[in-house]
């Protein structure tokens, strides 16, 4: 493979007596790549191996009136066959182990489904085929219910309820809002003094990482009252924590062997087949394979999710974008897994690389009978960038620009501040824009040749607005998060769940099994900017001081990484 | 789930062995899938009958074997003309394995090698059945209950720039057909005599698309009448939507296929 | 449900197992022999990683009945080094970064096995063909595409 190096740019900020940087270098596992030795999760040979496969919702959402089990026990081969009752603790967020979200998610589903293909049942049989024959004749009474699959849909007044920890179908930003909020500057004052306004709509489906290993475990019983897993994660903490807690089992008595996967691209950092596995050896003894088959994959691996922007710049004619405004979608599918905190990653990333005076974005997290949404290669970003760049070029088309040209214009440069109050560092898009024209064969106007991300930033550009609109709109109230949203541990948390007429949280870590949460819709959410007041700060006086469970700081999360 | 798997010597006693609960199995890329998946019937049956691998040249055209492998096929000397669809099949492993007449039997939206022999006016020969060969039309409108196909009897065409094939895939050199088409247009004087056109993966098994060749029947194969072909390439077939396309799709683009294979064979 | 003894030679030497119906050979290498350089990634003949070569020819081990194989030549990818020397295709493989998950590895080995023992002398064409039934999802081909190629010189000056 040839590179390019362009040691005209940024040589000073450089050494060119590298050792390691710009060269190829071999990877440290490729010989076991190339002899097939690497071992994989499934490359791990056990005696008397056991297998499990699940019984999955034909519907996008139904309740569950009984599930009969009779006649797939009985049949050859079977070992045992696992309902929602057999987990331990059958309530689950991945990012509440990063004390972030509600536990929303069944490891199997016990009162209803929201999405095809959600898992009911585990058949444990002694092969595959054994398994797979008796999964046929596990009777589920599905009492099907009206579904909804389309993200604005879904946050319209009497959609179907597809999640009922958030019954309005929108997650709960930091315990008060129904959507993450950024607010930079006055952008309805800039866009009434803008020459132009540039509306665009943006949409992008679902996609599946498609690893061609597929997700999977296999948990054995060891000495000394430990179960070992071998996984396909990648995110094997992620998963001993997730294992440890469906299990309520310390994660000591987990030795988890990871670390070599057949591709992942995201789709394997919120894995869920561990837990299931060393169930299935917990209860039978012996060695149990839970691994997905390709169909498996496609129709339930969560893909990245499917995402809708809307947005809205107000344009000089020079070509300036001195106002940007998006309202954004990202589809969660049934559950929240990690697209809560895509979201926030995402807003991070606003407006872009882009020096942008007056920002604004509500971002919701919306709940569909789809798949549940997860990680893929940029996380959170790829989809609003698309956004971004095709509404770049409807601004240069519309002020009658070279879209190279305006985003030299647009570009963020050393110095500058973000959106997210942050200096920009290390900015490189000019040069990147000045070397992809000259290789397009694209003339640039001579502003644009002479730009640099060296100069001409911070200064003015460095001054955060001097006011900036702020608004209580989509805030809603009653709503216990658990510590997440409130920095500092555990202050400003009810020692008691929060009671709500027709709305109540279980507290995260009270109650090993908490109760179905009710159906109904909490208070109402706020809608516009000026009716209702800003919440009231807690009342020292009402916090409990009970540790928080599972309290890591994750830095990109609270913004508080030091760069 | 599969119960026992046999093997027969003669076609006939393998013919005598099916039943509901039995699949007959040739390559495997089909049936195995089923297997695998735990939706195929309790038994396969296999034979290893020679007929089933033997290429056999006649004046008018060649009987293959219905256990002939696309790769075979692909290699051989004597079917140049069905190499380029062969080829167009799977990628090398499955034109290791897959047949001729499994091919018969894919499922849309494979089976663009049956698209082929459908245009090619193909007949097809059934284990146990006295009489003459039955057309491929036939067959494949009744493939659930046709028994095993033994050979398949291929008119060759008297020019080779007579006959050319054109699958439309999204990923290339493999991938599976949004669409294909085939065209066998035999000329007399400069004119069509008895034209056949076939496509896949524009109805729930390939079709003749009777249309398109009332309007090239008679005409010489100019730009007006391709035009007026390409004009009435849907009439009478009836896409499906999947994953690679939706029915609009493909009614919309199979004029536009149609027209550049046709261009193409114009240029010879 | 009675199984089927299975005799054959894998990579060079004899072996032999038990079948059960239907079984694939896929299954059968992996937990029924314990040769677990064939992968499992659909099951459907799609993806190329559970590639074997049968008397030479590539074949998917996936679709594949096990007792198919009897008294045949099978050869995997864990049978391509010779000891502790690499087949000259698992040096260019290593040399050009042609894997990165490693997942394909083994089936794309296989396939551009059987195109060098068939054609010495590729063109990129012929490679790309040769490997149109292998996926990878991590490398973008390219890699994979000229390690082949490189091998294929690397064999032609000796």
């Amino acid at each position: 493979m040839t590179m390019e190096f362009r040691k005209e740019f940024f040589a000073d900020e450089r050494d060119d007596n590298l050792n390691e940087i710009g060269k190829p270098t071999r990877r440290q596992d490729i010989l076991g790549h190339v002899t097939g030795r690497s071992p994989y999760f499934d490359d791990h040979l056990f005696d008397g191996l056991l297998h499990i496969r699940c019984v999955r919702s034909p519907h996008h959402h139904a309740r569950i009136r009984r599930i009969d089990i009779a006649e797939a026990q009985n049949m050859p081969g079977v070992v045992r066959v696992l309902v929602g009752r057999d987990v331990p603790r059958n309530l689950n967020t991945l990012l509440s182990l990063l004390d972030f979200g509600i536990d929303d998610e069944p490891l199997l589903a016990e009162t209803k489904v929201a999405y095809k293909g959600e898992p009911v049942a585990a058949v444990i049989a002694e092969t595959e085929a054994q398994a797979r024959a008796a999964v046929a004749r596990v009777r589920v009474d599905w009492d099907v219910r009206p579904h909804v699959l389309d993200v604005e849909e879904a946050i319209k007044p009497g959609a179907p309820v597809v999640c009922e920890v958030y019954p309005a179908n929108k997650f709960i930003y930091h315990g008060k809002y129904d959507h993450q909020k950024l607010r930079y500057g006055d952008v309805e004052a800039a866009f009434a003094r803008a020459d132009q306004i540039v509306e665009g709509r943006y949409q992008m489906s679902p996609i599946e990482q498609a690893p061609i290993e597929t997700c999977g475990a296999i948990a054995a019983p060891e000495t000394n009252d430990r179960y070992v897993c071998y996984t396909s994660t990648q995110a094997l903490f992620f998963s001993l924590g997730t294992a440890a807690k469906l299990l309520t089992m310390p994660s000591n008595r987990l030795h988890f062997i990871g670390g070599t996967v057949g591709g992942g691209f995201g789709g394997k950092v919120d894995s869920l087949h561990e837990p299931l596995a060393i169930l299935g050896a917990m209860l039978t003894g012996r060695p149990c394979k839970f691994a997905w088959d390709r169909e498996e994959e496609m129709q339930v691996g969560a893909p990245r999710g499917a995402e809708r922007w809307y947005i809205k710049d107000g344009v000089m004619r020079d070509g300036r974008i001195v106002a940007r405004k998006f309202t954004g979608y990202f589809d969660s599918g049934a559950y929240t897994r990690l697209s809560s905190y895509a979201i926030i990653k995402g807003v991070g990333h606003l407006p872009g690389p882009y020096t942008i005076p007056n920002v604004y974005a509500d971002v919701y997290c919306v709940y569909t009978n789809r798949t549940p949404a997860t990680a893929m290669r940029g996380f959170g970003i790829t989809g609003v960038d698309f956004a971004i760049e095709a509404h770049m070029d409807k601004v240069a088309d519309t002020v009658g620009m070279n879209p190279i040209d305006l985003r030299i214009l647009n570009a963020y440069r050393d110095g500058d501040m973000k959106a997210h109050r942050r200096e920009a560092k290390n900015t490189a898009l000019i040069e990147c824009c000045q070397v992809v024209a000259e290789k397009a064969g694209i003339g640039l106007q001579a502003s644009s040749r002479a730009a640099s991300s060296l100069r001409d930033g911070g200064g003015e550009r460095a001054r955060l607005p001097a006011h900036t609109a702020v608004d209580q709109k989509g805030t809603v109230t009653g709503i216990d998060t658990g510590g997440y949203a409130r920095k500092g541990g555990a202050a400003g948390r009810p020692a008691q769940p929060i009671q709500m007429p027709g709305f109540t949280m279980p507290a995260a870590a009270s109650s090993a099994r908490p109760p179905a949460p009710s159906p109904a819709r909490p208070a109402a959410a706020a809608s516009s900017q000026s009716t209702v007041p800003p919440p009231p700060p807690a009342d020292p006086a009402n916090t409990g001081d009970r540790p928080r469970q599972g309290a890591m700081r994750f830095s990109s999360i609270s913004g508080l990484r030091r760069r | 789930m599969i119960q026992s798997v046999e093997t027969h010597a003669t076609l006939a006693e393998a013919q005598r062995a099916m039943g509901s609960d039995a699949i007959f199995m040739a390559g495997g890329t089909l049936v195995m899938r089923d297997v695998n998946a735990g939706v195929a019937a309790t038994r396969i049956v296999r034979s290893s009958d020679p007929v089933l691998a033997d290429i056999r040249l006649s004046g008018d055209g060649v009987t293959i074997g219905a256990g002939v492998t696309m790769a075979t096929i692909a290699a051989h000397r004597d079917l140049a003309f069905l190499a380029p669809v062969a080829r167009s099949v799977g990628g090398p492993q499955i034109r290791n394995m897959g047949t001729v007449g499994g091919n018969l039997f894919a499922p849309h939206p494979y089976g663009d090698f049956a698209v082929a022999l459908l245009a090619l006016g193909a007949r097809v020969n059934v284990a146990g059945q006295i009489g003459a060969p039955r057309p491929l039309a036939d067959v494949l409108r009744e493939r659930g209950r046709v028994g095993i196909v033994a050979s398949v009897h291929v008119p060759r065409p008297q020019a080779p720039g007579d006959f050319g094939f054109l699958k439309v895939s999204r990923i290339k050199p493999k991938g599976v057909s949004v669409l294909s088409v085939a065209a066998h247009l035999p000329r007399q004087g400069g004119r069509i005599r008895g034209a056949r056109v076939a496509f896949g993966a524009m109805g729930p098994m390939p079709l003749q698309a009777t249309a398109v060749e009332r309007v090239l029947d008679g005409q010489a194969l100019d730009a007006p009448t391709i035009a007026r072909a390409a004009q009435v390439a849907v009439e009478g077939l009836d896409p499906p939507t999947d994953a690679l396309a939706t029915a609009w799709y493909r009614r919309e683009v199979a004029g536009v296929h149609l027209k550049r294979l046709l261009e193409r064979m114009v240029r010879g | 449900m009675a199984r089927t003894p299975i005799v054959f030679m894998l990579n060079g030497s004899e072996r032999a197992s038990f079948a059960d119906p239907g079984q694939n050979l896929l299954e059968f290498l992996r937990r029924g022999v314990g040769d677990l350089s064939p992968k499992y990634g659909c099951g459907q003949g799609t993806c190329g990683a559970c590639t074997v070569t049968i008397d030479g020819e590539t074949q998917l081990s996936c679709l594949t009945l096990a007792e198919s194989v009897a008294g045949k030549h099978v050869q995997t990818a864990a049978g391509l080094a010779a000891g502790a020397t690499l087949h000259p295709l698992q040096e260019a493989f290593m040399e050009n970064f042609a894997a990165q998950c490693g997942y394909c590895t083994p089936g794309m080995l296989i396939s551009a096995k059987a195109l060098l023992d068939r054609n010495p002398t590729p063109t990129r064409e012929d490679v790309v063909e040769a490997i149109s039934g292998n996926i990878c999802r991590c490398t973008g081909y390219e890699p994979i595409i000229e390690a082949i190629l490189a091998a294929a010189k690397g064999r032609a000056r000796a």
